[in-house]
């Protein structure tokens, strides 16, 4: 008795796992994205509401890259149509590609890091420091905090990348797009905020 | 099994590093119920220090105060009523075999342990634990120098952060499980109210703890590199941290509110025999009272310094947000109203929850007018205010709920008449503690004075400060009975299936469920609620049950309980 119950159970699983219509790890995903949104939700609005007591940042703000800012803009939306092309190469079962694709992302998201990290050198050189003014304890605290986020998602899509060209997990490769998207997103909202307002 | 994982063998994975949601739900309540020990004794000695005072410093006094608050809060309430019930009872209330994400849910309850030993650990740093209140308010907390430590506020700060990361896994986990691992047939509006309420309250707190976590950051790099994200003379504002903090903090009450109220309404339907009142109307109210907690949290900061023009629609979401609780507390008095009452000792925890919680929301009003709140901000009326809610909250409903869902825990049922005496010494000793302390309050007794005898007008309250800790004394004293309940029952009478004739699905399973929880999938085929049926047959029918063609008889109850 028991055994017919539970070959039941075994194939019945499938059907009642979805009751949305949507994958179970999409659900968890998008929740998680809630969260983070939340999280940098909170520093900017922080930010905004000093900034706008504060206009003399307005100086202090004219001392960032605004070139290097944009070049790394210009490489993370590269790097996001880049995964969305693994993404459409992974459906198409084309998994050597799709992870090749995968494997660019990953150094897009490394040059970023090297713009940044020459952006950290020439400030703290220059004498901006986190701690010489609120607006570089903010700009250091944000940025440093969505540079994390993107060596978060670099090791993310790194480790699908090897599972996907060995054919496992095909169906993470949109998780972890989805999730590099929004840390795209996030730099979005950083650039005009920390960099081009005066 | 379809959760992917087959039932472990080995001691270390079925009991310690166990991704089954019962084992991981044990987990939770019985380290919230070891940290309740330690806060309780907190408790005991800021109320001796209180009503004796002498023994103890100034510093030791805000540190005890500190600490109960800090683990009362976010290290009994959390883990037990949204973690541990909510592991245990989501996935057997929907007909789950487990947690969407069982792996995350693993990693989950050890990255809170991780932050419970940050936490016990901070006792021990030079400086001692935190003492800077609960709510770590700049200046204080955001210099090392004010307080005299810097490790301790640093690991307080470090444990909460690592707590709020395992509560964000905890709570995607349960949203998720309960969207997409209903049983078949199981519709939102055939949920049972618990699971209602734990996917909102868990909503709640996704979407409310991230500003906080960003100003937590903050608060530590002010601490550590000396920025000044809070520090006026480098333009930094000591009230961004206040709205970042309660912006979390006030939803947080009603995310330990909201699973308490759906423990309340299992418990009261299966004890009182009757369908709930008003399901449909009771979720509606559930969700608005999530929508609303975002915008009220600046009723904590009127005496903060806020633009008057903020006080005052802040005051009205306050009250506003009073309705859907209130609708739930009707709910309850009408769903007992006319039914078959059965006083265990779960009915009693619940129906004392009633009574006290309701002098709580009452007292609120009062704090939730900006005009009144002014007069009593900060005195031992709030004190008084916010444990009538929360111990209701924190201790009733668990206590409910622990003496209804033994069976679903350990297999075996818990003595009833220890839970009487259980009940009865908690119910008069909680009164005992708090009712004096409203009276203190309207004395304009501040709430954080280590020795209220240096101040005249306050000496002729001296008295009910001692009342109150012979209140504290008596109350945990009579735990005792129920920590003994607690771990003798597991080798107590063996628990039917269903032994309180209740209609959800969890009921349907052995006690205690097996891996995987069911013998065959189930199908939900009505309301979770179907009791005072008409007829001869019994009262109830179960949710998993197909409508028969005849009039119930009572063969549905027998093969029921061996399906």
């Amino acid at each position: 008795m028991r055994e017919v119950a539970m070959a039941v159970h075994e194939s019945t699983t499938v059907q009642y796992a979805d009751d949305t219509g949507v994958p179970t790890g999409r659900v968890g995903l998008w929740w998680f994205l809630a969260s983070e949104i939340l999280i940098f939700g909170g520093l900017i609005v922080s930010y905004i509401l000093l900034r706008l007591n504060h206009p003399e940042w307005a100086v202090e703000a004219s001392h960032t890259i605004n070139a290097a800012g944009a070049l790394n803009t210009v490489v993370l939306l590269t790097s996001s149509l880049l995964i969305v092309l693994a993404h459409d190469a992974a459906s198409k079962q084309q998994l050597d590609r799709a992870a090749k694709l995968m494997n660019f992302t990953v150094l897009l998201g490394l040059v970023f890091l090297g713009v940044k990290a020459f952006e950290y050198t020439h400030e703290i050189q220059a004498g901006f420091t986190p701690v010489s003014s609120l607006f570089w304890s903010f700009y250091f605290l944000m940025t440093g905090l969505h540079g994390l986020h993107v060596i978060a998602g670099m090791i993310a899509i790194f480790v699908t990348a090897r599972h996907v060209k060995r054919g496992e997990n095909i169906h993470r490769v949109e998780y972890v797009g989805i999730y590099w998207h929004l840390v795209d997103i996030v730099w979005i909202f950083l650039f005009p905020l920390l960099y081009l307002g005066t | 099994m379809s959760t992917g994982h087959a039932e472990p063998q080995s001691f270390l994975r079925k009991y310690i590093f166990s991704v089954d949601h019962k084992v991981i739900a044990k987990q939770y309540m019985i380290t919230g119920l070891i940290m309740a020990l330690a806060g309780g004794f907190l408790a005991y000695v800021l109320r001796a220090q209180l009503a004796w005072p002498g023994d103890l410093e100034p510093h030791a006094y805000n540190t005890a105060v500190t600490m109960h608050g800090t683990i009362m809060v976010f290290w009994v309430a959390m883990p037990v009523l949204v973690a541990g019930f909510g592991n245990l009872l989501v996935p057997l209330m929907i007909g789950a075999d487990d947690m969407a994400f069982p792996r995350l849910n693993m990693i989950s309850y050890w990255t809170f342990f991780l932050s419970s030993l940050v936490l016990i650990a901070s006792f021990l740093v030079p400086g001692g634990a935190a003492g800077g209140g609960w709510t770590a308010y700049p200046p204080l907390s955001a210099d090392a120098q004010y307080l005299g430590q810097f490790w301790g506020v640093n690991l307080w700060i470090l444990a909460v952060a690592l707590e709020f990361v395992a509560f964000l896994m905890g709570g995607i986990n349960i949203i998720t499980t309960a969207m997409n691992m209903r049983a078949r047939g199981m519709s939102m509006w055939d949920v049972p109210l618990l699971v209602w309420e734990l996917v909102v309250a868990s909503i709640v707190f996704l979407l409310s703890v991230g500003p906080l976590i960003a100003g937590a950051v903050m608060l530590l790099a002010d601490r550590t590199i000396g920025t000044g994200f809070y520090a006026p003379e480098a333009g930094g504002d000591p009230l961004l941290f206040q709205h970042l903090f309660w912006f979390f903090g006030h939803p947080e009450v009603y995310v330990l509110l909201l699973p308490a109220m759906g423990i309340l309404g299992e418990i009261i339907c299966a004890c009182s025999r009757k369908t709930l009142f008003g399901y449909r109307m009771i979720v509606w109210s559930v969700i608005i009272a999530g929508l609303l907690s975002f915008v009220v949290w600046a009723h904590h900061q009127f005496v903060s310094g806020i633009d008057p023009r903020l006080a005052t629609p802040f005051s009205i979401t306050t009250i506003l947000i009073s309705v859907p609780f209130a609708v739930h507390i009707f709910a309850f008095i009408a769903t007992l109203y006319g039914g078959s009452i059965r006083f265990t000792s779960a009915m009693l925890f619940a129906l004392g929850f009633l009574a006290l919680f309701l002098i709580g929301g009452v007292t609120g009003i009062v704090n939730g007018s900006a005009a009144a709140d002014i007069y009593v901000h900060d005195t031992y009326f709030v004190v008084a205010h916010f444990h009538y809610t929360l111990v209701p909250i924190t201790f009733f409903a668990t206590f409910a709920g622990v003496y209804h869902w033994y069976p679903k825990m350990f297999g075996s049922m818990m003595n009833e008449t220890l839970g009487y005496i259980h009940f009865l010494g908690t119910f008069v000793f909680f009164n005992l503690i708090f009712i004096p302390q409203f009276t203190l309050g309207i004395m304009g007794h501040h709430r954080r004075i280590s020795d209220p005898r240096i101040y005249e007008y306050l000496q002729e309250g001296q008295f009910l400060q001692v009342l109150s800790t012979i209140g504290v004394i008596g109350l945990l004293v009579f735990q005792l009975p129920f920590i003994y309940n607690f771990f003798a029952s597991m080798r107590g009478k063996p628990a039917a299936r269903n032994p309180w004739n209740a209609t959800t699905f969890e009921w349907n399973t052995a006690s205690p469920p097996p891996h995987g929880n069911f013998d065959a999938p189930l199908v939900a085929h009505r309301g979770p609620y179907e009791y005072s049926l008409p007829g001869d047959g019994p009262d109830w029918m179960p949710q998993w049950l197909p409508t028969p063609e005849q009039p119930v008889t009572s063969d549905a109850t027998v093969a029921s309980e061996d399906a």
